[in-house]
C-alpha cells in the first residue's frame, strides 16, 4: 500500500433540486482495498458511486484520484471503469466488440487489444461467447461480460454498482465467489455498491454503511458485526437480525421490558434513560425444559438441518429470534427457556441510538 | 406457398388454440382487404392504363385490359382505323372510313380501298385486338417519335441524387438534434423540442415566398442543392427519432462514457445503431418526400430543363391543350419503380432492430 490513498472523498455533497441525497462524506480508499458500500434503498450509495465515476458531479466537496482533485475531469477521463446494474452491455455488437470498445476509444494497437480482450475471456471463461450478441446470453454470461469490459480497460478502480441484484441465488453466489477471487488475483481496487449485508459481509475488506446520505459506521466486516457503531448499523449486520429488547437503564442497573434484570458493567458515565438491548440470534441460549433467565413461546421454528430458527415471543409480545447450531424437537406454542449472557449485549441509547461501551 | 395459405388463413386465439373462423376474423379481414384495395387499386389502374395504346386512353376506354382499334396503313390513303363491317347477310368484312361518320358512312374495304360502298353506321364496329403498348415506355426513355424532349437519363440522375443526398444529410442533421434533445440535459431543452414540433402547424406554401428569397440570397438558386438544403430538417423527423432515442437506456451511454467514449462516438456508434428502426422510417419518409417533392422543385429548378427531376419531366406532357397521357402514365409507372425497391429493402431494419436490444 502507498501512502497516497487512490480514492479520497472531503466533504462530498450531492442535491438534486432542493432534496439533499449526500450529506458531507468523508471516505478514504487505499490501493488495492474492496470496499462495499451498503445500506437500505434510498441512502445515497449508488449516487456516491455515480459520484466517484464522473457520470454525476457533486453539489459540493473534492473527488481526489491518486492525489489529484478531479471534479472537473469527465468520467471518460478518469481511468475509472464501471459494472452496472443493468450490465448496459451495447445491444447491437458483438461481445468481443463490447469488450474491445472501451480499448479502441484509446486508440490502441490492434494486437494488444486482442491481447487484452482475449486474457479477459479467458479469465472470465466466456472465450466461446465472443462472437455472440448481448441479447442471445443468460443473465450470468452478460454478467461476465459486463465485468470482462471493465477489466481490460486496467482501470484505476473497479466501480461495481449492484451487479448481482439480477441474478438468482444460486448464480449470485458463485459470482459473489468469482468477484472475490478476480479481486485477489487482480489486486485492484473495488467500490462494489450493494443492499445486502451478506454480500457485503462475504466480500468486503472495508464497509462503508450509509443511511440517509450518511456514513453510519466504515469498519472490516467482523468489527461491524462484533461493534456496531448504533442501532442501525446493528440491525443492518448480520442475517437472521439482531434481537432488540426494550427497556431502561438506571445506573448500571438495566431492566427489560420482558421482565429481566440484570447489573451490566458500563464502561460509560450513564444516568438513567431508555435503552435498547442487543442481542444475536445465536447468543441465546435454549432450554426444552424452560430453564434459564426468561420463558418464550414458540411462535414459528425453520428447521434448515445444520441450523434452527426459532421465532418466539415474550409474555409482553416482544419477540426474539433464536439460532441454534444443531436439530432439537420443536413445536409451535410449545414454552422454552431462553439464557442471555451478559458479555454477548450491545446496549444502544442517547442520541442516535448509539452503542453504549458495555465493558468485556 | 403452404406457408402463405396458413398466413392468410389465420384466426383468432393463439399458435396452439387457434379458433373457427368467427365474425371477429371476417370483419379483420374485410378491413385488412379494404385497406388493400384503397392502397393497390389507384397503382394497378396506373399500370394498366400505362399499357394502353394512346387511342384507348384518350377515348376513356374504362376496360382493364390494353384493347385497341388496329390500324392499318392503306396505299394512297395513309394510316386508318380498322372497322367491321357486318353485311346483312352475317358475312364480316374489315373495312376503313372513306369519309366523314354520317348515318350512311363511306367506307373501303382494306383489300380494295378504291371500291367505296355506303354502310349504315350501325353496322360499323370497331377492329380491335389486345396489345400492349411498349411505345408509351419506349418513346421517352429512347426519345423515339419525337419525344426529343424528354431526356429521362438526365430527370433520374437530379431525382436520385436529390433524393439520396437529401435523406443521407435528413437522417444525419435531424439525428444529431434528437441525440441533443433526447439525451442532454440543459435549459430550454424541452422549448426547442415544442419550437420545432410547432413548425408542423405552418403549412410549407405559407413559408414558400420566404424560402424562395433565403435560397435566392444563398446563391442556390436554380441549383440541385437549393432543393436539398431547405428540406434537410424536419420537424417531423426530429420529432420521430427524439421519441425513439428517448427509449435508449441513459446506462447505455453512461456505460460509453466509462469506456472512454468521446460524445461524438456515442452518437456514431451507440445512439445511431440503435435508433436504425427509427432511421428506416425516417428515411424511407424521407425518399418518398423527396422523390414525389413538386412544388419546391418547379419553384427553384424551373428555368434549366437539364436540372429537372422526373416529376417536373412529367409536367412537358401536360399541355394546354393536349396531354399525352399515355406517356404520363407510363413514366409515372417507372418513377414509382425505386421507390417501392427502396421500401422493399429498407422495412426489414423497422421490425429487426427492435429485436437486438438486449436490455432486460
Amino acid at each position: 500500500m502507498t501512502d497516497t490513498p487512490t480514492l479520497e472523498l472531503k466533504n462530498i455533497r450531492k442535491s438534486f433540486g432542493a432534496v439533499d441525497v449526500i450529506h458531507g462524506i468523508d471516505l478514504q480508499i487505499a490501493d488495492g482495498e474492496f470496499v462495499v458500500f451498503v445500506g437500505p434503498s434510498g441512502c445515497g450509495k449508488s449516487t456516491l458511486l455515480r459520484l466517484i465515476a464522473g457520470l454525476d458531479d457533486p453539489t459540493s466537496g473534492d473527488i481526489v484520484l491518486k492525489g489529484k482533485r478531479v471534479n472537473a475531469v469527465p468520467a471518460s477521463e478518469r481511468g475509472l471503469s464501471m459494472v452496472f446494474q443493468s450490465y448496459a452491455l451495447y445491444p447491437h455488437m458483438s461481445v468481443r466488440a463490447n469488450l474491445s470498445f472501451g480499448l479502441e476509444n484509446f486508440r490502441m494497437d490492434r494486437a494488444e487489444i486482442k491481447r487484452r480482450v482475449d486474457d479477459a475471456a479467458t479469465l472470465l471463461q466466456i472465450d466461446h461467447l465472443m462472437g455472440r450478441r448481448p441479447g442471445q446470453l443468460s443473465g450470468g454470461q452478460r454478467q461476465r461480460v459486463a465485468i470482462g469490459r471493465a477489466i481490460v480497460r486496467e482501470p484505476l478502480i473497479f466501480l461495481f454498482d449492484e451487479p448481482l441484484s439480477n441474478l438468482d441465488a444460486e448464480l449470485r453466489l458463485q459470482m459473489r465467489v468469482e468477484i472475490s477471487n478476480l479481486h485477489a488475483d487482480l489486486g485492484n481496487t473495488m467500490i462494489y455498491v450493494t443492499h445486502d449485508q451478506t454480500e457485503a459481509m462475504t466480500m468486503a475488506d472495508r464497509i462503508v454503511v450509509l443511511r440517509g446520505g450518511r456514513i453510519e459506521q466504515v469498519g472490516k466486516p467482523l468489527d461491524l458485526y462484533n461493534h456496531p457503531a448504533n442501532k442501525f448499523v446493528a440491525g443492518f449486520i448480520g442475517a437472521p437480525q439482531m434481537n432488540f429488547l426494550r427497556g431502561t437503564l438506571d445506573g448500571t442497573t438495566l431492566t427489560l421490558d420482558c421482565g429481566l434484570t440484570r447489573e451490566v458493567p458500563l464502561a460509560e458515565k450513564w444516568t438513567s434513560g431508555p435503552v435498547t438491548l442487543g442481542i444475536r440470534p445465536e447468543a441465546i441460549g435454549v432450554s426444552l425444559e424452560g430453564d434459564g433467565d426468561r420463558q418464550v413461546k414458540v411462535q414459528n421454528f425453520e428447521q434448515l438441518g445444520s441450523v434452527t430458527y426459532i421465532y418466539a415471543a415474550f409474555d409482553n409480545g416482544e419477540t426474539l429470534t433464536v439460532q441454534i447450531g444443531r436439530q432439537i424437537p420443536l413445536k409451535r406454542g410449545q414454552i422454552i427457556g431462553v439464557a442471555l449472557t451478559t458479555k454477548d449485549f450491545h446496549l444502544f441509547g442517547g442520541e442516535g441510538e448509539r452503542a453504549l461501551g458495555v465493558a468485556p | 406457398m403452404s406457408r402463405l395459405v396458413a398466413f392468410l388463413s389465420r384466426t383468432k386465439g393463439n399458435n396452439d388454440s387457434a379458433d373457427k373462423l368467427g365474425a371477429q376474423d371476417l370483419l379483420a379481414y374485410g378491413y385488412l382487404v379494404l385497406g388493400v384495395l384503397i392502397i393497390l387499386v389507384p397503382v394497378f389502374w396506373t399500370f394498366l392504363s400505362s399499357i394502353k395504346p394512346e387511342r384507348a386512353i384518350d377515348g376513356f376506354d374504362t376496360r382493364l385490359l390494353p384493347i385497341a382499334q388496329i390500324e392499318a396503313q392503306i396505299e394512297g390513303v395513309g394510316r386508318k382505323t380498322v372497322w367491321n363491317y357486318t353485311a346483312e347477310d352475317g358475312s364480316v368484312t374489315d373495312v376503313f372510313k372513306a369519309g366523314p361518320t354520317r348515318q350512311m358512312t363511306d367506307v373501303a374495304p382494306l383489300a380494295d380501298p378504291g371500291a367505296v360502298i355506303q354502310v349504315e353506321r350501325d353496322r360499323l364496329a370497331p377492329a380491335e385486338e389486345i396489345r400492349v403498348a411498349t411505345e408509351n415506355y419506349l418513346d421517352p426513355l429512347l426519345k423515339r417519335n419525337g419525344q426529343d424532349n424528354f431526356s429521362f437519363g438526365t430527370y433520374l440522375f437530379n431525382s436520385v441524387f436529390i433524393t439520396v443526398v437529401a435523406t443521407l444529410i435528413t437522417l444525419l442533421i435531424n439525428a444529431m438534434a434528437a441525440f441533443a434533445l433526447s439525451k442532454y440535459r440543459f435549459r430550454g431543452r424541452l422549448t426547442f423540442t415544442l419550437l420545432i414540433v410547432a413548425t408542423l402547424l405552418i403549412p410549407s406554401s405559407i413559408i414558400l415566398v420566404s424560402l424562395f428569397f433565403v435560397v435566392w440570397s444563398f446563391g442556390i438558386f436554380g441549383s440541385l442543392w437549393g432543393v436539398i438544403i431547405p428540406a434537410a430538417a424536419t420537424p417531423t423527423g426530429v420529432f420521430l427519432l427524439r421519441q425513439y432515442m428517448l427509449t435508449i437506456p441513459d446506462e447505455l451511454l453512461e456505460a460509453a462514457r466509462m469506456d472512454a467514449a468521446s460524445e461524438w462516438r456515442i452518437f456514431w456508434r451507440i445512439v445511431l445503431p440503435l435508433s436504425l428502426p427509427a432511421l428506416s422510417v425516417l428515411a424511407i419518409l424521407s425518399v418518398i418526400w423527396r422523390w414525389n417533392d413538386f412544388l419546391w422543385p418547379l419553384i427553384v429548378l424551373i428555368s434549366d430543363p437539364a436540372k429537372h427531376t422526373i416529376q417536373l419531366g412529367l409536367t412537358q406532357y401536360a399541355g394546354e391543350f393536349d396531354s399525352d397521357f399515355h406517356y404520363i402514365l407510363a413514366m409515372t409507372v417507372v418513377s414509382l419503380i425505386p421507390i417501392t425497391l427502396v421500401f422493399v429493402w429498407l422495412q426489414r431494419f423497422i421490425t429487426t432492430g427492435i429485436a437486438t436490444t438486449g436490455l432486460k
